[in-house]
């Protein structure tokens, strides 16, 4: 039995070997394995693409088509217990633009044991959660006689928050790098050094005061947990994996970010092709819109085939085709143009476009083959 | 009979390059020297920017260089030699690079010997790991690096500094290089250094980017037009051209005259102006060159750019002949594959072909017909290639001259293969084969069912149809294009073609538990549809629907899925040996893109036999609709009393419970959700109390409804949903904007019949009663803004996906699979190694899917 698979595992697709497997009992016998399997084969073969099909046109259409009906509303609810995410179609272009600035980054943030298992998640979530100084602040004011600013501190959030003193000493230290730091009671008084600071630049130091970084994962704006299956993910707003990996609890393997750049820096050209097909996949599969997998991940190939990860746009996946015509005939036809003349670059016509331009068999599909023959002179 | 024309040259590839002066006087056969164009009696004057040297464009005269005719010439280049060089503005970046980092002196590259070849190493590692563009951003990274340099490396000349003032005008330490200047410092620069600079010598000099003689387009290329007035047009070229050829001409003069240096200064600049502005004339800095009446000239750079430009506008894409438009109209009584073409459009539109001896005869009678007879024929082609008209006068003379070999351009018949299609063309679906159906009157009739495809409807859409004129292309379009062909999309591997609207409807009311019929009204029924063969009918006295329905399937067709009933004795479809056990057909079934039945169909039987089994389906419905009587009415939505106060009910716990919460909110109490603040969480949960009650109300809407056709549709699917029902029943709803309620007004309040501050339901646009019982002022003001709202959203969207698609097309559009089934790019990289991991076609696919368990079953 297990032979005979051995026999076909290079025939047919892994998926649907398995799906035999699990649908055949032990009653079934050799030859008759023999036959399923070869009925498979034949099957698997029948439903094969042919040779010369223009299969980047058809997923462009598979995408193309359907985004006209997609809905432009950036936000959508799905449900109370969710963070706000770009869908729809702005998200889609965004994708395919490969931005590096997307506009709401998100991360799950997946657990090791015992974390996920919902004992002191909020805990766990708040240390993910960036922590600045106006988060822990009741009240400042300014004594602009003596150039100081004097900050009373939220203790009870500094408990939730676990924010010591010390540490907020420290931070105010050394990131605000002017003047002295005098912890008083609930209050922490900031002195400038030079008083000759014009009131401007006090004012300056405070909104900077109350931005510097405490503790967390920077970027992060929000955390939620919430309950997948049987264990505890945290969902964050903002993205920030190279940091969050250095956290001892978060499980590497699982966590994700929907920032595609930051996949891609983080973990690689295969993640990011992953991660293009997964965020793509989902928005289609919000708008209630039926598009198959393959189209998605032709799409996520020509984005990631070359190394890096390359938009759909005139500077990323366009610029590097081989045709000076292809080129000119998307966009900023002139500089492409000038740019092939004083290198002397030859179109060599293998693409669709340029042999549309020309009135010639363009080669793909049914203009692919050639039929060699002799000329009777 | 005569030799026929075959293609037998291809162009290989395309070559670019910078023309040299000496190639640009190679290439011309004319010079220009004088910037009239015509003499008195309007023949073109010899040196002119019309001499019939570059060209002919008047009927009757002759190329003097080519000797042919108009429509036969292609045209010529000529040139003009210009007093004074002047620079390219195009190139203007390339020039400054170069003279920013050359020597001013001995024209070397600001580089050391020792480096010069390990750069040039470095740009070509680069090219080939990242491709030309990365290699020009490297090479530009290092030049940029030179700026700064202050000593030459090789002759240890001093470096003054080089400034540019837009668009043409270049300073070394604010004082002015002249173009004779500039152009015999890159004469300097040796070959070599221009390679690191990124120029390959053998098509380009740098020195050529200075312009010391300038090819003049052949006229061909800027044809005047002849108004009614005899008046002639010029081109705007032609405009610009003869501002460059008099302003040259007079710098000559003044040159030879010996004039002073502020003339000629003036008027060189002048010269640089025109040519700046002959090669583009929508430079920032420079005010565009005008018409007389006000309006800028289109010159060389508008003539190529964007979507008006030659090349998306004339190269990339391309017009026909023997295509027709017309307003589309229904007929669901014609086959699927048809379209029903009108006699007009029938007459005008023709098939070319060619008599042989066995159908001289048949063809003969097309002629003798005329064009005025149905069907005749238009036009005959000599074997020579000459077209002649069909008139009474001809006719005759034609008619004897008749012989194999001739070509008849015959009126479009029945049968007849044509390319369907409307825009938008987003998909392959978009242009299908049909075959022809002459019918009366003035539309195109197509079957309603291949709507869905087209995305068409019949509010006053137009559609085209081309015809096919050669073999091949007709071959292509039966065997690729046509309907049957395109039943299963790629997009997701499930029919795109399925029963619509009243198809739908009449079949649900058919295949429903307890329809009956007596054989005579069935086999009436059958036979108007179509069928031909009703032994699959049961003899018996009373037929059910689903026996009239099952006459339609083949033998030995099985299937189970499900219908859109949730349960009953309707809700599983069992069909076995091609008799309909249980279960209703409706859009689950029927629809396009939705379950597997015709899917199935399809695979089982193959396309043609879906095709007619799809059509009789869809017949079917509308037959059975037809006899069964549909109609809907405002009563259908008529509630009983206990219903109604029973939504009221639902209304008013809703309404207090909003009011508890905005109490709550008001008063602190409320609890954030995490990670929102109190307002966002109020917000969101008024909208889950408010859109909870609206979905009861639907329900209590569905309870009650009497059974009537309205929710016959709902219930088949063909059109409208139970919310739709339960809005003009009951009540409307939540206006959402945004996904948020309505906030937007006057200050602190929606509209002025609120009091400020008001979270209440009503004064954020909830609206509490139905479309049958009337809206409120403040309601109907509030689904006004919603309305507009989404109305806005549409006329966004389109652009901007229709963007996203050509961006996606222009991207992919050379990826293809290749004999060994890896996709590659036109570069023959490889993007995939396998489609879609493992090869399988999604339009042979099941959804997507190969089905395992059937495959075992179609075997044991």
């Amino acid at each position: 039995m297990e032979e005979l698979f051995k026999e076909y595992e290079d025939k047919i697709p892994a998926i649907l070997l398995e799906e035999l497997k699990s649908s055949i009992d032990k009653k079934t016998t050799k030859t008759q394995l023999k036959k399923m399997l070869e009925a498979l084969y034949e099957e698997y073969l029948e439903s094969m693409v042919e040779p010369g099909e223009s299969v980047g046109i058809i997923s462009a259409e598979s995408i193309g088509e359907p985004s006209t009906q997609m809905t432009l509303n950036t936000f959508h609810f799905a449900g109370v217990a969710e963070m706000n995410v770009t869908m729809g179609l702005p998200r889609i272009i965004e994708i395919l633009d490969a931005r590096k600035n997307i506009k709401t980054p998100m991360m799950e943030v997946y657990l090791k044991e015992p974390y996920n298992k919902g004992k002191d998640i909020r805990k766990v979530a708040e240390l993910i959660k960036e922590t600045k100084m106006s988060d822990i602040i009741q009240e400042v004011s300014i004594n602009i006689l003596e150039a100081t600013i004097t900050v009373k501190l939220d203790r009870q959030k500094m408990k939730d928050l676990e924010v010591r003193d010390s540490s907020v000493k420290r931070a105010v230290e050394k990131q605000l790098k002017s003047g002295q730091v005098k912890i008083e009671g609930d209050e922490v008084l900031i002195k400038v050094k030079s008083k000759d600071d014009s009131l401007n630049d006090l004012y300056k130091l405070k909104e900077k005061m109350k931005s510097i970084y405490l503790k967390g994962v920077k970027g992060i704006t929000q955390v939620l947990p919430v309950k997948r299956k049987d264990e505890f993910v945290i969902i964050t707003a903002g993205s920030n994996l190279k940091d969050t990996f250095k956290l001892e609890f978060v499980d590497t393997e699982r966590t994700t970010s929907n920032d595609i750049m930051e996949v891609y820096e983080n973990l690689g050209i295969e993640a990011a092709r992953a991660a293009i097909i997964n965020e793509v996949y989902r928005v289609i599969e919000s708008q209630g819109l039926n598009v198959d997998i393959r189209h998605i991940m032709l799409i996520a190939d020509t984005m990631t085939a070359s190394g890096s990860v390359k938009g759909i746009t005139r500077y990323g996946v366009v610029s590097d085709k081989s045709s000076v015509l292809a080129r000119a005939s998307f966009e900023t036809p002139i500089k492409h143009l000038i740019n092939a003349s004083l290198v002397g670059e030859t179109d060599p016509l293998n693409s669709v476009i340029e042999n549309v331009m020309l009135n010639q068999p363009i080669p793909v599909g049914t203009g692919l083959p050639g039929l060699i023959t002799k000329v009777k002179k | 009979m005569e030799e026929e024309k075959y293609v037998y040259k291809f162009i290989d590839s395309i070559k670019f390059g910078v023309l040299s002066p000496k190639l640009i006087k190679k290439m011309a056969s004319a010079k220009v020297v004088t910037p009239e164009l015509y003499d008195k009696e309007g023949y073109p004057v010899d040196g002119g920017l019309m001499d019939t040297r570059l060209g002919v464009i008047d009927p009757g005269l002759k190329c003097r260089t080519c000797g042919s005719k108009l429509k036969e010439c292609p045209g010529h280049f000529g040139y003009i030699e210009l007093a004074r060089p002047v620079i390219h503005v195009k190139f203007i970046p390339v020039i400054m690079t170069i003279l920013q980092s050359s020597c001013r002196d001995c024209g070397r590259i600001l580089i050391p010997k020792n480096k010069i070849e390990k750069y040039k190493q470095l740009f070509d590692q680069v090219e080939n790991e990242y491709g030309a563009s990365e290699r020009r951003k490297k090479i530009k990274e290092v030049i940029s690096g030179l700026k700064s340099v202050n000593k030459c490396p090789h002759c240890g000349a001093k470096q003054q500094k080089i400034t540019i003032e837009k668009p043409t005008t270049i300073l070394e330490n604010e004082k002015r290089l002249s173009p004779i200047e500039i152009r015999s410092r890159l004469e300097r620069v040796p070959d070599s250094d221009c390679e690191v600079f990124g120029l390959n010598t053998k098509v380009v000099r740098p020195e050529w980017m200075v312009l010391t003689v300038m090819p003049i387009p052949p006229v061909t290329t800027r044809p005047s037009i002849t108004l009614e007035s005899g008046e002639r047009s010029e081109d705007d070229l032609t405009h610009k051209l003869g501002d460059i050829v008099r302003i040259n001409q007079r710098l000559f003069e003044n040159i030879n005259a010996g004039a002073p240096e502020i003339i000629i200064e003036d008027l060189w600049d002048l010269l640089q102006y025109h040519i700046t502005t002959y090669i583009d004339n929508s430079i920032a800095q420079l005010p565009p060159a005008r018409h007389r009446s006000g309006q800028p000239l289109k010159t060389l750079t508008e003539r190529l750019k964007s979507k008006e430009g030659r090349i998306r506008h004339n190269l990339a894409g391309k017009r026909t002949n023997f295509s027709a438009r017309t307003v589309i109209s229904p007929d669901p009584m014609i086959k699927l594959n048809e379209v029903g073409v009108p006699k007009v459009i029938a007459m005008n539109l023709t098939v070319p072909e060619r008599i042989t001896s066995w159908n001289e005869k048949y063809l003969r009678a097309f002629v003798e017909r005329g064009p005025e007879n149905y069907p005749g024929a238009n036009y005959v082609v000599r074997p020579d290639g000459k077209r002649k008209k069909i008139t009474d006068e001809t006719k005759e003379q034609i008619l004897e001259e008749l012989q194999p070999g001739y070509i008849v351009e015959r009126h479009l018949m029945d049968g007849d293969i044509a390319v369907f299609n409307r825009q938008p063309s987003l998909h392959r679906m978009s242009m299908m084969c049909h075959r022809v159906k002459v019918l009366p009157d003035k539309t195109f009739r197509l079957n309603p069912a291949v709507c869905h495809p087209y995305n068409a409807d019949f509010d006053g859409d137009e559609m085209n149809l081309h015809i096919p004129q050669t073999e091949e292309a007709r071959a292509e379009a039966e065997i690729l294009m046509e309907v049957q062909t395109q039943l299963i999309s790629p997009r997701y591997g499930l029919s795109v073609i399925g029963c619509v609207q009243d198809a739908i409807s009449g079949n649900y009311l058919l295949t429903k538990e307890g329809t009956e019929m007596s054989y005579k009204e069935a086999v009436e029924l059958l036979v108007g549809v179509g069928v031909e063969d009703i032994s699959r009918l049961p003899k018996k006295e009373k037929v059910t629907g689903k026996e009239v329905f099952s006459a339609l399937l083949p033998k030995d067709f099985n299937f189970t899925g499900k219908s859109r009933e949730k349960s009953g004795p309707d809700a599983e479809v069992v069909i076995k040996n091609g008799k309909l056990k249980s279960g209703v057909m409706d859009k689950a079934n029927l629809g396009e893109g939705q379950g597997l039945m015709l899917r199935n169909l399809h695979k089982k039987y193959g396309p043609a036999e879906t095709i007619d089994i799809l059509g009789k389906m869809f017949r079917l419905g509308i037959k059975y609709l037809l006899k069964h009587g549909f109609t809907v009415a405002i009563s259908d939505t008529d509630l009983p009393p206990k219903a109604r106060e029973k939504i009221e009910e639902t209304m008013d716990a809703a309404y207090a419970e909003v009011n508890n919460l905005i109490l709550q909110f008001n008063q602190g109490r409320l609890e954030a959700f995490p990670g929102r603040s109190v307002q966002e969480t109020l917000e969101l949960k008024i909208l889950e109390v408010l859109n909870k009650a609206r979905n009861r109300a639907g329900e209590i809407v569905e309870e009650n409804a009497n059974w009537s056709h309205t929710i016959v549709m709902t219930r088949s699917g063909s059109r409208g949903n139970i919310i739709n029902l339960a809005q003009m029943a009951a009540c409307v709803g939540q206006q959402a904007m945004r996904g948020k309620r309505i906030e937007k007004g006057y200050f602190e309040r929606t509209l002025s019949c609120f009091e400020p501050r008001d979270l209440s339901a009503p004064s954020r646009g909830f609206i509490r009663n139905g479309f049958k019982d009337g809206l409120k002022p403040a309601e109907f003001f509030f689904m006004g803004m919603t309305g507009r709202d989404s109305l806005m959203d549409t006329a966004l969207r389109t652009p901007k996906s229709g963007y996203l698609y050509r961006r996606l097309a222009n991207a992919m559009q050379d990826l293809r699979v290749e004999y060994d089934y890896t996709v590659r790019d036109a570069r023959g990289q490889i993007v995939q190694f396998r489609y879609g991991e493992d090869g399988i076609d999604v339009s042979k696919s099941e959804n997507g899917r190969i089905n395992v368990r059937k495959v075992l079953e179609s075997i044991s």
